[in-house]
């Protein structure tokens, strides 16, 4: 009896060897940039002794890296960009999915299998037609074409079908038979019955959009249109030795990313395994 | 008289119906007009293309398998090919097992379960530009830390210090930064899987005498196989279409690629956005697009036999 429970307390320390591990391995990277972010060019590669916190702390990055690069008019492009496409993509996907879901009609399966159809393929296959078109439409070099690219995705209605499927069919019955009208029971009992898959939705579209780098640099041309992921590129371009500076512009790329995560990650877990993206 | 009725009941049932129908299609529309005009139009307008030239502004001209025939003599083409090839050979077996037993691992009761299942995904959240250039730091040829540590505490000589994002290593660092950066992801929906698996198949397990292993061979592995055909499908896919873990981490001051480090995506952004080549490109692309469709149909099919 003993030498079990020896044995469970060995595995113990084993798992939490391991997770420690991961942790830090996960972890380096980002204390890594938050030190060299307040260092100067000539401190972030000492090694011996190697300081998170230099003697001197240089607070002017994240001072100067706002004249450097014209990153007010980069963060208000991106938060904009962000926030319109994550509402839009909410309300339209959780809206046609609901119909998927929940209503029968004519031509449901076909028009179904259309984004499903798509899913599987990789948006680089028709980035370049689609850039065509967009030219074409007036929207090149316009924060428009940003949000009609990642608006209307397939992956936020099958998301929400799936996790609407979830819900019993006689809560709409019910509400039907009260006379209640379609757009009554989605809005006063799916939405507000919907929080952990709108809150995994929104994480995962906030984050997409927000990173995105090959969608931007195709449409937004002129500097004052470019979003911080397009500015720090080109920063780094530029000056890419100014590691005190790339570093503080890169810490303060990821605050909001960070806050949205804290903000919906209590549903997060419970969000994919109720909307069934495991499969 | 009684025909009468029932026709206008009919009529009835009819227009209540259609009413249903357009109810449904209002709910559907706002996305799927923007879906259809974005995506089903541009897609049907890419497989056209790949037959065409065109540089953007002059008439189109046919130019049926032409452009299929460059693309094998191409050498360009061919290395970025092998280098997706490989990239994803190595991305995929390897982030599926280590967010499958990371998953595992953080499923358990274990303090502090919370904050290591966040540091896991911290990785995924932060973009790509900033978080690469941390990378490049850390692995920098000569100052950084990852080969100062080489240098004073294995001995490795100063000449033999590994340059970790140019010639043979540079896929290796491509691979390692991925599995890195996206296995919290997959972790994430391995561990809505594993809440999905009934306690009682563990219970029975144990009294059948099964340990560890012989759970995770019998009642765990089994049971996740829809998760896995999922994650493997979309890791596949995420991993073809690489482009910007590759221009960032081996891409030169302007992004430029070698034949070392070139990927299939960032051929068609050249040969569209810079050559204006846009027929060749989107031969290129419907490379891309074969080769999703290849591995996603040969693992549906291993998934419907596994089914049976």
């Amino acid at each position: 009896m003993k030498s079990k429970r020896n044995k469970e307390i060995a595995t113990k320390i084993i798992v939490y060897l391991i997770l420690i591990i991961m942790a830090v391995l996960m972890i380096i990277p980002f204390l890594w940039m938050i030190s060299a972010s307040i260092k100067s060019d000539r401190e972030v590669f000492k090694m011996n002794p190697f300081v998170f916190i230099p003697e001197k702390p240089k607070w002017t990055n994240y001072r100067d890296i706002w004249t450097k690069i014209p990153l007010a008019v980069f963060v208000r492009n991106t938060v904009v960009l962000t926030i319109v496409v994550t509402f839009l993509q909410l309300l339209t996907s959780s809206f046609a999915a609901y119909s998927f879901a929940k209503l029968k009609f004519k031509y449901k399966k076909t028009l179904f299998m259309a984004y499903i159809a798509t899913i599987a393929m990789p948006w680089q296959v028709y980035m370049v037609p689609q850039f065509i078109m967009l030219r074409k439409m007036g929207l090149n070099d316009k924060l428009m074409a940003m949000v009609c690219l990642q608006a209307f995705s397939a992956f936020g209605v099958f998301m929400m079908k799936q996790f609407y499927e979830g819900i019993p069919d006689e809560l709409c019955e019910a509400a039907r038979i009260d006379g209640m009208s379609e757009y009554g029971i989605y809005f006063k009992i799916m939405l507000p019955l919907s929080k952990p898959a709108l809150s995994t939705l929104t994480i995962f579209t906030f984050v997409n959009t927000w990173n995105d780098y090959l969608g931007p640099l195709i449409y937004l041309r002129s500097e004052s249109k470019k979003t911080i992921q397009l500015g720090l590129k080109m920063f780094i371009s530029q000056y890419s030795s100014d590691y005190g500076l790339i570093m503080a512009g890169s810490v303060l790329s990821l605050i909001p990313l960070m806050v949205v995560f804290l903000i919906f990650q209590k549903y997060f877990v419970e969000g994919v395994a109720a909307t069934g993206i495991k499969g | 008289m009684g025909e009468s009725v029932s026709t206008s009941e009919k009529r009835k049932i009819l227009s209540r119906q259609t009413k249903r129908n357009l109810v449904a299609y209002s709910f559907i529309a706002p996305n799927f007009i923007g879906f259809c005009v974005f995506t089903l139009i541009p897609m049907a307008f890419a497989f056209a293309l790949g037959f065409m030239k065109w540089d953007g502004s002059n008439p189109v001209q046919f130019e049926g398998l032409g452009n299929f025939t460059r693309i094998f003599q191409d050498t360009f083409f061919k290395a970025a090919l092998r280098n997706t090839i490989i990239y994803c050979l190595g991305t995929v077996p390897l982030t599926m097992i280590a967010s499958l037993a990371l998953a595992i691992l953080l499923n358990q009761k274990i303090i502090g379960r919370g904050i290591f299942r966040t540091l896991a995904f911290f990785p995924y959240i932060a973009s790509l530009v900033a978080i690469t250039s941390v990378w490049k730091m850390l692995f920098h040829p000569t100052k950084g830390p990852i080969n100062n540590i080489l240098f004073n505490v294995f001995g490795v000589e100063q000449k033999n210090l590994p340059q970790w994002f140019s010639g043979g290593l540079v896929l290796l660092s491509m691979i390692l930064f991925s599995v890195w950066k996206y296995m919290g992801y997959y972790m994430v929906i391995y561990l809505a899987g594993l809440q999905g698996i009934s306690a009682e198949l563990y219970e029975a397990a144990a009294l059948d005498g099964a340990d560890a292993w012989g759970k995770f061979r019998y009642v765990t592995w089994p049971q996740l196989r829809a998760t896995t055909f999922f994650v493997v499908v979309m890791l596949t896919i995420n991993c073809f279409k690489i482009y910007d873990v590759a221009v960032m981490l081996a891409g030169g001051g302007s992004g430029e690629l070698t034949p070392s480090s070139t990927v299939l995506v960032y051929y068609i952004y050249q040969k569209a956005f810079v050559d204006w080549d846009l027929g060749y490109s989107s031969a290129v692309s419907m490379v891309l697009f074969v080769l999703v469709l290849i591995v996603t149909v040969v693992q549906f099919t291993i998934e419907a036999k596994q089914d049976r």
